[in-house]
């Protein structure tokens, strides 16, 4: 089912990483998120061991660090708000470069910052190893339900679809001299959000005729399903499995 | 294989009381290629939508090759008419190729090797084997044009409706598409303004206007008659000489 045209958060490659099912590295990623939710935030050798396992995989993937390191972007909002939480948070209290910093609250911040990036760094190898095809069809083969798959399938085939859609109605409001340069020239913009509200819901239901017509009742189709090989199961439990016995071991050191 | 489709008395009104379709008759044989022409909201669509029961004919009768359409034969009426929409964005929804063109057979209960065959002898009558594991987005709209079509052919339809095959397409996608539908043996229903296109692929062709069939003959004398043309805001392109095809 791979070799489609990749995504842009998708790096092209053959690695032992991009060659295991789909299926497989999704189950992965959700066994090495609860992993790492569940180690104990004090435990900070834990995360840099989860961290090492998470590079040796980038590395045998090919994903370069700055390209993560670029990903990672998207963490930004929720690490703003954790640089927040040692000013506000409750006491005990220490002083730190003459400010007084709450000690519960650094440790909520690292919390977010060692936790949240390990599961976003995870995320974007399973982005950056696997085509969308073969992660939606990972998740039909995990029985996620049927209807929220699809969902996502349509979201990721008609984004671009909608998205030219937008490009296109911008060019042609550009076009009649329309570049708004305050807030209170939105009014075109808010009606054109209207007007592109109604044509992905008429494309809905162009779309939905089309799928009745080849004999749609309700129900997506399945497609086969190759065996899973022992071998592939093996390889991908290799991550989670080493961040479950990470999280175990400082689970019983801080007692 | 073909099959026959016989349209009586079709009558149909949009919920906002519109009459799309006021009495329409029409005999299609089997193996016939048929054009249907029409100014801009003659009914065209909605005619065409009727022939595998996206609309149920509230009045009047369609049958396929003997089968009356109705609640329990729908299903399989479906499978017998396929209909290719104007935009292919619209009948691509999978996130691939290959599932896009096994969604029709899969409904219909097809599975295992013999829907992997079916997948690739579709693709390979458009010539887009190649594209079987792409994403249909990233396809130009030509060769979306064509897996569109591939996706009803999978099911061996016996009868093909195609809602304007050659609308934006460059000219030498037209010329391809024109190519691969003359290959096939089906019967075919084909909605368009392209009017040189149905010259050469139907010899026979219809007009329908406000919801009626206004005119019914072979294609050429049709289009060799500027005032019924005129009259139904029809006409051929400039510098377009019937008698030099």
């Amino acid at each position: 089912m791979s070799g489609g045209h990749a995504h842009a958060l998708h790096i092209h490659g053959h690695s032992v990483v991009h060659r295991l099912p789909g299926h497989l590295k999704v189950a992965a990623l959700v066994l090495f998120v609860a992993a790492v939710v569940a180690t104990p935030a004090r435990a900070v050798w834990a995360f840099g061991l989860d961290a090492a396992v998470l590079g040796l995989v980038a590395g045998l993937a090919g994903v370069p660090a700055r390209f993560i390191a670029r990903r990672m972007l998207v963490e930004v909002p929720f690490l703003a708000f954790a640089v927040l939480l040692p000013l506000v948070g409750e006491g005990p209290f220490f002083e730190f470069g003459g400010v007084r910093l709450s000690e519960a609250g650094l440790l909520a911040a690292w919390t977010i910052l060692a936790k949240g990036s390990c599961g976003v760094v995870a995320s974007i190898l399973l982005a950056a190893t696997t085509e969308i095809p073969d992660i939606l069809a990972g998740l039909n083969r995990l029985r996620v339900p049927k209807a929220i798959v699809a969902i996502a399938g349509f979201m990721v085939r008609y984004l671009e679809v909608i998205s030219g859609e937008v490009a296109r109605m911008r060019v042609a409001m550009a076009a009649r001299g329309y570049e708004p340069k305050s807030f209170w020239q939105v009014r075109a913009l808010a009606t054109s959000a209207g007007a592109l509200f109604i044509r992905s819901y008429e494309r809905g239901e162009r779309v939905y005729m089309a799928m009745v017509s080849r004999g749609y009742a309700g129900t997506m189709p399945t497609f086969g399903e190759t065996p899973t090989m022992t071998t592939d199961v093996v390889r991908a439990l290799t991550l989670p499995g080493l961040a479950i016995i990470t999280a175990a071991v400082a689970l019983v050191v801080s007692g | 294989m073909s099959a026959s489709i016989s349209v009586t008395d079709l009558t149909f009104s949009y919920p906002g009381g519109h009459k799309a379709l006021d009495g329409v008759n029409l005999h299609i044989g089997a193996g016939e290629q048929v054009a249907m022409f029409g100014p801009n909201g003659a009914g065209k669509t909605t005619f065409a939508l009727h022939l595998n029961g996206i609309h149920m004919p509230p009045v009047g009768a369609v049958v396929v090759g003997g089968t009356p359409l109705d609640d329990n034969s729908v299903m399989d009426i479906r499978r017998r008419v396929g209909m290719v929409f104007q935009d292919p964005d619209d009948q691509l929804f999978m996130p691939t190729v290959r599932q896009d063109v096994a969604f029709g057979p899969a409904n219909f209960g097809i599975t295992g090797d013999e829907l992997d065959e079916r997948v690739r002898d579709a693709l390979a009558a458009v010539e887009m084997g190649h594209a079987i594991d792409r994403a249909p987005h990233h396809l130009s709209l030509g060769e979306r044009r064509r897996v569109a079509v591939a996706t009803v052919l999978a099911s061996k339809p016996e009868i093909l409706v195609l809602d304007e095959p050659s609308s934006n397409l460059d000219p030498a996608s037209r010329r391809e598409l024109a190519t691969i539908l003359k290959s096939l043996d089906v019967t075919m229903l084909m909605v368009t303004h392209d009017l040189p296109y149905a010259l050469e692929l139907c010899e026979r062709a219809v007009i329908i206007d406000a919801g009626k069939v206004v005119a019914d003959g072979g294609t050429r004398e049709l289009l060799g008659d500027p005032d019924m043309l005129a009259l139904h805001r029809l006409e051929l392109p400039y510098g377009f000489d019937l008698k030099s095809v």
